[in-house]
C-alpha cells in the first residue's frame, strides 16, 4: 500500500513540475496545486498507512493509526488552500495589468 | 431582451443552500471531537453563500445578507485569538482547553468545549476570506 | 509565566486584526501601529532580559508535554533575534506613514505589517520543525500581500515570480519534513536531534539535511539560489523593502543556523565544508551584482547576499569564534540593512529617481542625509569601531583558527568591494556641482530621518558597546555548539 501511494505521490509531483514549467499562468497554478497534493500524500505515507485502526495513545495498545501525519496534512492543506486562492487572484490581476498570461513576456529588463 | 434561463438553478439553490447551511452548523459544532470543524464548516457556508450569489445576483444577495465579509475576517480572528488569550486568566499554558457536560432543556446532555469557541473564530475567518476572494474576482469585470 | 513566550507572537497578531478593523481611519491606525510596536518591543526586551538573566523559557501549548505537543522555545538566540526584529519593526512603523501613499495605507498595509512580524517572531521562537513551516507560511503570506501593495504593473510582474519560487520551496519544505518524520518519527526539533544522535546521521538523513538546506537557502537567497531576490525586493515601497531585507532572508539563515547546529552536526566534513564554499561564492556573486548596477535600491538589495554569506561562513567553520561571529553579524546586519534601505528610500524620494547616473550634488541640499549614508556605509563594511568590524573580526578569527585561508581572503576582498559599492552611491549621488537649474528643489524629509538615526544609534551602540555585548554573544555560541543543552531544556530528561 505504501509503495502504491508513494508512486502516486511521485506521479503527482512529476505532473506538477511539468505544469510548473509551462508558460501559461493557469497551468502554473494547477502545477503548484498538484505539487502540494503530492507532498501531502507523501506525508500520509510516511506515517504508515493503516485502515480501521483508531488513533490512540494508551499504554499496551500496539495496533493504532498515527494521528500526527493527519494533523500535519490538515494544516498544510489549509495553508495551500490559502496560497492557491491568493495565487489565483494575483495571476488574474497580473494578466489583466500586463495584458498577457505568458511568463516569457514578463521578463524585466529595464534594470539591466 | 436577454432573459436568463436559470429556473432550475434558482429553485434548487433555495433548497440546497439551506441544507448546506444546516450541515455547516452541524460540522462546526461537531468539530471538536469528531469529523468536522471550523474550517470545513466555514467552507461549506461559503459554498452556500457563493451559490446564492450565482443564482440571485450580487445586488439581491447583498440586500438579503448585509454582511461586510472583510470585517467578518477580523471578527473571526479576534474571537480565535481571545479564546487563546483566555488561558492567561486561568494561568495555564497558551491554548489549553477544557470541556464539561451540561444539561439543556431540549438537547439533553451536551458536551461543551472551549475548543469550540476557537472553532467559531476559525469558522468566521474562513467564511470571510473565501467569500471575499471569490467576490473580488467576480466583481471585477 | 511560560505564557510570556507567546506574547511576541500574539501581540502583533491581535494588533494586526485591530488595525484591520479601523482600516478606513488612517490617523487611528497610524497611532495604534506605533503604540503596539513599542509595546511589543517592550515585551520582547523583557523576555530577552529574563532569558539572559535566568534560563530558556519553554511553553508547551495546550498542556501537551513535549515532544507530543507544539512547543515554543525562547532560548538566548531566539529571544535576541525577536528583540532585534522588534527594534527594526519600530523604525519601520514610524517611517511608514511618511513614505506610503494613502492608498497603500488603506490597503491594509499596517495589518500585513503586523502579520509579518507575527510570522517572523513565531519562526524564531518555535521548537518544532513543522511549526517552523507554518510560521514561514504566515510571514510569506503577509509578504505576498505587501509586495503587491499598490498594484503597479512592475510589482505584479515581479511578485508572481516571488510567490512561485517561495511556494515551490515551501512544498519542498513539507516534503523534507515528511522525510524526517519517516526517518526518525518526530517533528519536534529537540527529539529529532536526540534521535539523530542515537541512530547516527546516515545517508538518508544527510540527504534530507541537504534538502532542508536547499529550502532554507532559497529563502535566505544564498548562491546559487539568490536570482529571484534582488529584483523582487526593489519593486515594493521602501518600507516593505526594508522589512523584507531585514527580516525575510534572515529567517532563512536563522533556520540554517538552528538546524545545522542542533540536528545535523555529525557529518561536518560533508555539510559544513560545503557551506564554506557556498558562503564564499555568495559573497563574490553578491558584490559583483552590487557593483554591476546603477540602481541604488538594487545595490542595497544585492548587498544582502554577501551578508548572508558571512553568516553562513561562521556556521561553516563551526567553532566558538565563528559561531559568535555569525550571531553577532546576524543582529548587526538586520539593523544596518533596514537603515540602509530606509536611507536609500529617502535618497530616491528627494532625487526623484533611483538611477545613479541621473543624480549628483545632493550634499548641497541634504548634508545630513549624506553623512548618514556615509556612516551607514562604514558600519556595513566594518570599519572599526563600528559593529560590522566586530562581527567580521570574530568571523575571521574563526576561519583563521581552522586555517581556511581562501575564504578569509574572499571575505576581506568582498568587504572592501561592499564598501566601494555603497560609497559609489555617496560619490556619484552626493558629490558634484550644485545643481542650479532647480531640478531638486528642497523637499521635506520630516519624519523620514528620525527612524534612520534611531537605527544607526543601535548599530553604533552594537559596535562601541561590544565590551558588554560580545560576552552574551559568546555565551550564545557556546550554547549553540552544545546541542545537549537545548535537548535537555526541552525534553527535561
Amino acid at each position: 500500500m505504501e509503495i502504491i501511494i508513494s508512486i502516486l505521490a511521485g506521479v503527482l509531483i512529476t505532473t506538477g513540475i511539468y505544469n510548473l514549467l509551462q508558460k501559461q499562468f493557469l497551468r502554473i497554478v494547477i502545477g503548484t496545486v498538484l505539487l502540494s497534493h503530492g507532498a501531502h500524500l507523501f506525508i500520509l505515507t510516511m506515517g504508515k498507512l493503516k485502515r480501521g485502526q483508531p488513533p490512540i495513545l494508551t499504554d499496551g495498545v500496539t495496533d493504532y493509526t498515527d494521528p500526527l501525519p493527519q494533523a500535519l496534512i490538515l494544516t498544510s492543506i489549509v495553508i495551500s488552500f490559502g496560497i492557491t486562492s491568493l495565487l489565483l487572484v494575483l495571476a488574474y490581476r497580473t494578466a489583466r495589468e500586463n495584458n498577457t498570461d505568458n511568463m516569457e513576456e514578463l521578463r524585466g529588463t529595464e534594470n539591466e | 431582451m436577454y432573459k436568463p434561463n436559470d429556473l432550475i438553478l434558482r429553485t434548487t439553490t433555495s433548497l440546497i443552500a439551506f441544507i448546506l447551511l444546516g450541515f455547516a452548523v452541524y460540522l462546526l459544532f461537531a468539530g471538536h471531537n469528531s469529523p468536522g470543524g471550523g474550517f470545513i464548516g466555514g467552507l461549506v457556508t461559503a459554498a452556500a453563500i457563493v451559490l446564492m450569489y450565482m443564482a440571485y445576483g450580487i445586488e439581491t444577495v447583498d440586500k438579503v445578507l448585509p454582511i461586510n465579509f472583510e470585517t467578518l475576517i477580523s471578527i473571526g480572528l479576534i474571537t480565535a485569538i481571545v479564546t487563546g488569550l483566555g488561558s492567561f486568566l486561568f494561568d495555564v499554558p497558551f491554548l489549553s482547553h477544557t470541556f464539561d457536560y451540561f444539561e439543556f432543556p431540549i438537547f439533553g446532555e451536551v458536551e461543551l468545549a472551549t475548543a469550540m469557541l476557537f472553532d467559531i473564530g476559525v469558522y468566521f475567518t474562513v467564511v470571510g476570506v473565501t467569500v471575499t476572494i471569490i467576490l473580488n474576482i467576480a466583481n471585477d469585470q | 509565566m511560560s505564557n510570556l513566550v507567546v506574547l511576541p507572537i500574539i501581540i502583533p497578531l491581535l494588533a494586526g486584526v485591530i488595525v484591520a478593523l479601523f482600516n478606513k481611519k488612517v490617523a487611528v491606525t497610524r497611532t495604534l501601529t506605533k503604540l503596539f510596536s513599542i509595546l511589543n518591543l517592550g515585551v520582547a526586551a523583557y523576555l530577552s532580559w529574563i532569558v539572559f538573566t535566568t534560563d530558556s523559557i519553554i511553553l508547551e501549548t495546550g498542556e501537551w508535554v513535549a515532544p507530543y505537543g507544539i512547543i515554543l522555545v525562547a532560548d538566548p538566540l531566539a529571544s535576541l533575534l525577536v528583540l532585534t526584529t522588534n527594534i527594526v519593526a519600530v523604525a519601520c512603523a514610524f517611517y511608514a506613514p511618511h513614505s506610503l501613499s494613502l492608498r497603500q495605507e488603506t490597503h491594509y498595509f499596517y495589518a500585513f505589517y503586523f502579520f509579518l512580524i507575527t510570522g517572523v517572531s513565531g519562526a524564531f521562537l518555535t521548537g518544532d520543525l513543522f511549526n517552523l513551516f507554518v510560521f514561514f507560511e504566515v510571514l510569506l503570506m503577509a509578504s505576498y500581500a505587501l509586495i503587491v501593495l499598490g498594484g503597479e504593473r512592475i510589482q505584479l510582474r515581479e511578485s508572481i515570480k516571488y510567490v512561485l519560487i517561495n511556494l515551490f520551496s515551501s512544498i519542498l519544505f513539507v516534503t523534507a519534513v515528511a522525510f524526517i518524520y519517516g526517518a526518525v518519527g518526530t517533528v519536534n526539533m529537540a527529539q529529532i536531534a536526540e534521535r539523530v544522535q542515537i541512530q547516527g546521521q546516515d545517508g538518508v538523513l544527510t540527504t534530507v539535511a541537504i534538502l532542508l538546506f536547499f529550502v532554507f537557502a532559497t529563502k535566505a537567497a544564498l548562491f546559487p539560489l539568490y536570482y529571484w531576490m534582488p529584483k523582487s525586493y526593489i519593486v515594493p515601497n521602501t518600507v516593505v523593502s526594508a522589512l523584507f531585507g531585514a527580516l525575510l532572508t534572515k529567517v532563512g539563515i536563522y533556520s540554517i543556523l538552528r538546524v545545522f547546529s542542533l540536528i545535523f552536526v555529525h557529518k561536518l566534513e560533508l555539510t559544513h565544508e560545503t557551506f564554506i564554499w557556498i558562503a564564499g561564492l555568495s559573497m563574490l556573486f553578491g558584490v559583483i551584482g552590487a557593483l554591476s548596477t546603477n540602481n541604488i535600491k538594487l545595490i542595497i538589495a544585492y548587498n544582502i547576499i554577501p551578508a548572508i554569506g558571512f553568516i553562513l561562513m561562521g556556521l561553516g567553520v563551526f567553532n566558538q569564534d565563528g559561531m559568535s561571529g555569525s550571531v553577532y553579524y546576524l543582529v548587526h546586519d538586520m539593523i544596518i540593512k533596514t537603515a540602509l534601505f530606509l536611507i536609500v528610500g529617502v535618497i530616491a524620494y528627494v532625487a526623484g529617481t533611483s538611477d545613479l547616473r541621473k543624480m549628483g550634488g545632493l550634499i548641497h541640499y541634504y548634508p545630513g542625509l549624506g553623512w548618514l549614508l556615509f556612516v551607514a556605509a562604514f558600519v556595513l563594511a566594518g570599519i572599526p569601531p563600528f559593529s560590522g568590524f566586530i562581527g567580521k573580526l570574530l568571523l575571521l578569527q574563526g576561519t583563521l583558527s581552522e586555517y581556511e585561508v581562501v575564504i578569509t581572503i574572499i571575505a576581506l576582498i568582498s568587504s572592501l568591494l561592499i564598501l566601494y559599492s555603497v560609497m559609489k552611491i555617496f560619490i556619484r549621488g552626493f558629490w558634484g556641482e550644485k545643481d542650479e537649474t532647480g531640478k531638486y528643489e528642497k523637499k521635506s524629509t520630516k519624519g523620514l530621518i528620525g527612524p534612520i538615526v534611531y537605527l544607526l544609534a543601535f548599530s553604533i551602540f552594537l559596535g562601541v558597546g561590544a565590551e558588554w555585548i560580545v560576552p552574551s554573544v559568546e555565551s550564545i555560541s557556546t550554547y549553540l555548539l552544545d546541542p545537549e543543552i537545548y535537548i535537555e531544556s526541552v525534553l527535561k530528561e
